[in-house]
């Protein structure tokens, strides 16, 4: 703790409590540094002394991926909040990886411009969303945090500081390392400073939803979607049990908003009722509560309603609730489960059985429920995956366990 | 290579004898990519057919410890697919079909060697098309825009080639095969799609890629400003900018490749010191208030004539001379370098005058001809290779333009690549930990370093070292704490 406190400063390092717990397992020490160099300087006594490093940013999904094997000292990065720059004229911004998304998103908006990723945690740090690889509704439009990303600096085990990228949009220089930093989970290394493309923000937006009585309906409607002209930002499902809606977001200036949501209205009302959406904050929340499981399973548009349909049938075999989200555009769902362990876990086991072309991932769960389940299924490549976290972390002592394969 | 003629007798046993090439004078076809000041010629050149065929191939140069270098169509602008002398060159253009085309998905799945605008053409009946649009695209292969993670004019509001990359099979330098992403729009796990779009192909050889196709706009209108200088034309990119429109493309030209490209092409351009050529898609309202707004914002900052395509025949004829512009060069210099740098927007009308300044100073002329809208300049520096000196010169200059680009937050390239030819620019752009950080990469991928050997990086370094000489904290250095 000492030697903590002569990398940090005394005042930002302290012991774990209860609070600091990543799945159940509570680190020893939290230390909270505030530049590069202290964090080189973490990671570099780490390394030498095998203490096991998770970093944390605003904590909002930290219990994502598998226990971790060990967990010795939390890096909180909440001290690591600067807005290094934002470059108006450039649509780039410049910020420590612990600013929260939502100072970000303050800072850029008096410029009329915006980082296109939603967040559906609040106080979610960009560091944070970046090793999650999370993303919201308006991915259909601007992507996930590959596509807006275009530079990082990061800190590796052993204490070396390294950039790729830049703060140019158009940049093939060397290889991308944010492209490998996103979706990491911790396992790599430290995100420190990220460099994002901006985008202008939409001055006004409309949603209009159809209710559909069949995921059938809601493939067809889809489709039609997506073979028209239209250019929403956001293009969601809601589904529980029998009944469901899809939802068409535009965003853009009022005349255009106008027109595509009239369009959407009318191609929408052949599947089912359609009426407009006053509220979205909706669609900015994770369909699951605290305690519930919530799983991520990535598909294709035309799979959609035999994906729906299968949690439908296998939540009902197994006797859970279940409410099912998403983003129906890149066909990426959000479903939440909600009963006990057992039965929870079977049905994460039946859906990967029956889901055979689908990607199936826990992202958050009750602990009894992840001793049951790996949360990571199956992800190809999964050799490479790990000769890479050898050359990465050849001690192992970035996040341990947590990742795919128990990397 | 040691054994040459056992290496044959494997290679061709693994993909038929019509597929090995042992000639000397036909391995001179492939010497060098688009970048011709670079030539070697390869030991031998295979083409196979298949996948199965690339991974024997792959399997045989592991087993051999030869080193061994992907081609696509050659078009290459940084000696990417430059031979290595005592290396195989495994030449894809044989594996030319379009596997599967999947339009409720969005996708399609090909082979690396299928040219990039087949891909537009596959799906055209069904109104879409495939985004990124290198100028090379008639001849270009996916393969190799995947390796350079290739743009185009339209990449500004589209993005490049790692944004229409969802799925890639890949024989790597083990020569195991491996599927990596899929249709899905992410898979779990590291984003090895990601890690492998623009990796110049340093880390494996692509043998499937799967493609996102989008939907064709609803309209498309497009303009062309002239400006007295390229001061007021920038003006307007920065105006249309803060307006908070994305346009699909902005592309700008100065006084000398409009002079160029009137000479080889006669797209009838208005005389001009500065032209933008500005194009919007997307939903047919949207589209048609902002091409005032952009009309307006041309004016404010000066233009003088603004014309506008009204149908499809006179959108071809303001994109002629812009495509044309790099070869139209030949009209009025003997011999010219192509560079490629970006700089952040905001700084072109201050790196334009500083380039111009810097021709100036050596006696060459330089012509831009580049992507404005997201700071991508193709500086042509002109020269006349049969006066003694010039040529260096003018490769000297070519070299500086990199140098002011980092200077002001820019890159050394922004859609040709590393490559051969600007390795030697990395450490100008990053450190030497930021350099051995990516090759840790490398080594996971390719230890022996097989795979397009000397390319990207100036100094590969030993997998198994750790990067970067550790420094010592300044309170160590102070003595105020000793780690313990
Ligand atoms: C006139 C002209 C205009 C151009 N315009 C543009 C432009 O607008 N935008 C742009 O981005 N580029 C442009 N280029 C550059 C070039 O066309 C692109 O870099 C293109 O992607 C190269 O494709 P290729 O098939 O010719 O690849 P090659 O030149 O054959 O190879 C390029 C690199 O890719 C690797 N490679 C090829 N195939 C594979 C594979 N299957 N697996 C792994 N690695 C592979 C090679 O090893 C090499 O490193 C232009 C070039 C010319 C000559």
């Amino acid at each position: 703790m000492t030697v903590l406190g002569d990398i940090v400063g005394t005042p930002h390092v302290r012991d774990g409590g209860s609070g600091d717990a990543v799945d159940g397992i509570t680190p020893r020490w939290v230390a909270m540094p505030a530049s590069n160099e202290e964090c080189a300087e973490l990671l570099r006594l780490a390394d030498r002394d095998g203490l096991a490093v998770v970093p944390r940013g605003g904590g909002t999904k930290l219990g994502w991926g598998n226990r971790p094997r060990q967990v010795d000292v939390i890096v909180d990065t909440s001290r690591l909040n600067r807005v290094l720059a934002h470059e108006a004229g450039d649509l780039v911004v410049i910020a420590q990886a612990g600013t929260p998304l939502a100072t970000v998103q303050d800072t850029v908006a008096g410029a009329g411009q915006m980082l296109g990723i939603d967040s559906l945690w609040s106080g979610a740090t960009l560091g944070g969303i970046i090793a999650a690889n999370a993303s919201g509704p308006r991915r259909v439009r601007f992507g996930t945090m590959k596509d807006l990303l275009i530079g990082i600096t990061v800190v590796l085990p052993g204490g070396t500081i390294a950039h790729s990228g830049g703060k140019v949009v158009k940049n093939v220089a060397g290889y991308d390392l944010g492209k490998l930093f996103t979706g990491s989970l911790g396992t790599l290394g430290l995100i420190t400073e990220t460099i994002f493309r901006l985008h202008a923000r939409p001055p006004t937006r409309r949603a209009v939803q159809a209710h559909l009585a069949s995921p059938s309906a809601l493939g067809l409607a889809l489709q039609d979607v997506l073979r028209s002209h239209l250019t929403p930002t956001a293009l969601e499902v809601r589904w529980d049990r029998s009944s469901g809606r899809l939802i068409c977001l535009f965003e853009s200036i009022e005349p255009s908003v106008a027109a595509q949501s009239d369009r959407a209205a009318s191609i929408l009302s052949r599947f089912g009722p359609v009426d407009v959406v006053d509220d979205i904050s909706d669609l900015e929340r994770p369909p699951w509560a605290r305690g519930q499981t919530g799983l991520k399973i990535m598909t294709v548009p035309a799979r959609l309603p035999d994906v729906i349909e299968t949690v439908l049938g296998a939540a009902g075999e197994h006797g859970i609730d279940c409410r099912i989200g998403g983003h129906a555009g890149v066909a990426v769902l959000l479903v939440a489960l909600d009963g006990g362990p057992e039965a929870v876990a079977s049905t994460i086991t039946t859906l990967r059985s029956r889901l055979e072309q689908e990607f199936v991932v826990v992202l958050e769960a009750p602990a009894p429920v992840k001793e049951r389940v790996d949360v990571w299924g199956n992800a190809p490549g999964g050799a490479l995956m790990r000769r890479i976290k050898e050359q990465f972390d050849p001690g192992g002592i970035m996040s341990p366990g947590r990742f795919v394969g128990g990397i | 290579m040691e054994d040459r003629e056992r290496v044959v007798a494997r290679m061709q046993e693994a993909v038929g004898p019509t597929a090995v090439i042992t000639d000397r004078e036909e391995l001179r076809t492939y010497e060098c990519d688009g970048l011709t000041g670079y030539r070697a010629v390869p030991s031998l050149a295979v083409l196979p057919e298949t996948a199965e065929e690339v991974q024997a191939v792959v399997r045989i140069c592991r087993d051999e410890g030869i080193p061994f270098v992907a081609r696509g169509s050659g078009t290459g602008l940084s000696g990417g697919a430059l031979p290595v002398e005592e290396g195989v060159l495994v030449v894809l253009a044989r594996m030319r079909r379009i596997l599967e085309v999947d339009i409720p998905n969005q996708r399609v799945v090909v082979e690396p060697g299928v040219v990039n605008a087949w891909v537009t053409e596959a799906v055209a009946p069904h109104g879409y098309y495939y985004a990124p649009d290198p100028s090379s695209q008639i001849v270009c292969s996916i393969g190799g825009n995947v390796a350079e993670n290739s743009g185009g004019a339209h990449c500004l509001k589209y993005g490049f080639t790692t944004n229409h990359v969802t799925g890639l099979e890949v024989v790597f330098a083990d020569g195991e095969m491996v599927q990596l992403g899929g249709k899905t729009a992410e898979t779990p796990g590291y984003d090895l799609v990601g890690v492998l779009v623009g990796s110049e192909g340093t880390l494996g050889i692509v043998t499937k890629i799967t493609l996102r196709i989008i939907r064709r706009p609803e309209t498309v209108r497009t303009l062309l400003a002239a400006f007295p200088s390229t001061d007021e034309a920038g003006g307007a990119v920065s105006g249309i900018i803060a307006a908070g429109i994305l346009p699909a493309a902005v592309e700008m030209m100065d006084a000398l490749s409009r002079q160029a490209a009137e000479a080889a092409v006669h797209p009838g351009y208005p005389d001009a010191g500065g032209l933008l050529i500005v194009e919007l898609d997307g939903p047919a309202v949207e589209v048609e208030h902002q091409f005032q707004s952009v009309q307006e914002i041309c004016r404010e900052n000066g233009a003088g004539e603004i014309r506008i395509a009204e149908n499809d025949d006179e959108r071809a004829l303001i994109w002629r001379g812009r495509k044309a512009a790099f070869a139209a060069m030949g009209r009025i210099s003997p011999d010219y370098f192509v560079q490629d740098g970006v700089i952040p927007r905001t700084a072109l009308p201050q790196v334009l005058h500083k380039i111009s300044a810097m021709g100036s100073e050596r006696n060459l002329r330089v012509a831009n001809v580049f992507h404005a809208g997201d700071g991508n300049l193709h500086p042509l520096v002109l020269y006349d290779g049969t006066v003694s000196g010039e040529a260096e010169r003018a490769e000297e200059l070519a070299g500086d333009i990199l140098l002011v680009c980092l200077e002001h937050g820019g890159s050394i390239t922004g859609e040709h690549g590393v490559g051969f030819d600007k390795k030697k620019y990395m450490p100008a752009m990053f450190t030497a930990d930021d350099l051995d950080t990516m090759q840790l990469l490398r080594c996971a991928f390719d230890p022996r370093h097989l795979c397009n050997p000397g390319k990207v990086f100036p100094t590969p370094r030993l997998c198994g070292e750790r990067p970067g000489p550790y420094r010592e904290h300044p309170l160590q250095q102070a003595g105020i704490a000793e780690i313990f």
